[in-house]
């Protein structure tokens, strides 16, 4: 749900990054927070907890400048994505206006991808929020692996198990180098706004 | 669904706030809907990331929600944390907001319960002909 505050012509947008555990969802966060400057983000907040699995959710406030007199305000979370923690992904995804979904190009996640984006769907149809008309963009993360003797994933195998449907748009990425990154931020960003707009004007 | 607030709904909302809780010795209170937006804060919140806290006490709400299910309830209403020097009550607003209000040691909860629930009940219809 976004909020609009028209006293201060402000717009206020949740954008979720889901996947599977371990895909790079934090890291892509913490790419952006360490790139951007200080006048554009606020602080990075990541619930403490042991070990490098996200078991709440990190958040991230953007102010990513005006169009025409509104001033637009991000706020990036990211879910855990381990399956038991099906709970704690709906709660975060409560209110969603965008979602970037960080599919792992290792091989042996191939199966855990596919199951995510089945969750994805599952959890927004319970919120009744058709995958299919909520902004949504893919990233095939982990891409710099490619060449190295870890086994990965072809682009257009992940497209087939991910994409072949949904046809969204898809950036391949290497959150830890920051490739991608933005170009997923920017597009997600776009379409929300968008799509948020677009709701405002048929109220 | 989106939320959009006019400039009239906002003024209203913050004269409610400062009338009630701010002059009740309030150190900063705070309007946040269940996605963790900021709708309203006021008071004096040196030094104080209230977006952060907003989008923090919205997952904090979620989250004993669940709690409030497992032992047969369907939601708790209100939450209070108890620090040394200040402590924070949060308080259910309709079904998609919340209020927040940080009060130092000096300020009884009792006084802070009976004025929010007036809050509550006042900001309410300003809400609800908003959405």
């Amino acid at each position: 749900m976004s909020f609009i505050d028209l006293s201060k012509n402000e717009v206020q947008c949740k954008i979720v990054y889901y996947g599977p555990g371990r895909g790079g969802k934090t890291t892509n966060l913490l790419y952006i927070h360490q790139a951007m400057s200080e006048a554009v983000r606020g602080k990075m907040v990541t619930i403490d907890t042991k070990g490098d699995r996200t078991l709440f959710f990190d958040f991230l406030p953007l102010a990513l400048g005006k169009i025409q007199n509104l001033s637009i305000k991000i706020q990036l979370y990211t879910v855990p994505g381990q399956v038991m923690y099906n709970a704690t992904r709906k709660l975060v995804l409560k209110g969603v206006d965008g979602v970037v979904f960080v599919a792992d190009s290792l091989k042996v996640q191939k199966e855990k991808n596919v199951e995510s984006l089945d969750n994805l769907k599952q959890n927004l149809g319970d919120d009744t929020i058709d995958i299919g008309e909520i902004p949504l963009v893919m990233q095939y993360n982990k891409r710099d692996l490619s060449g190295s003797n870890i086994p990965i994933l072809s682009v257009e195998e992940m497209e087939r198990d991910l994409n072949n449907d949904l046809k969204v748009p898809w950036f391949p990425g290497s959150a830890l180098k920051g490739d991608g990154v933005f170009e997923t931020l920017r597009e997600i960003s776009k379409r929300t706004v968008k799509h948020v707009s677009r709701r405002l004007l048929s109220r | 669904m989106d939320l959009v607030l006019s400039k009239e709904a906002i003024n209203s909302i913050i004269s409610i706030i400062d009338e009630d809780l701010l002059r009740a010795g309030a150190d900063c209170v705070l309007l946040v809907d269940r996605s963790g937006n900021l709708i309203v804060n006021r008071g004096d919140p040196a030094n104080l990331d209230v977006v952060a806290l907003a989008a923090l006490s919205a997952a904090n709400f979620g989250a004993t929600a669940e709690i409030a299910k497992l032992i047969g309830e369907d939601d708790f209403t209100l939450l209070f944390h108890k620090g040394k020097n200040e402590n924070i009550h949060f308080t259910k607003v309709g079904k998609g907001f919340i209020l927040l209000t940080l009060f130092g040691k000096d300020v009884s909860l009792g006084v802070i319960r009976l004025k929010t629930a007036k809050v509550t009940e006042d900001l309410l219809p300003v809400l609800a002909g908003e959405q």
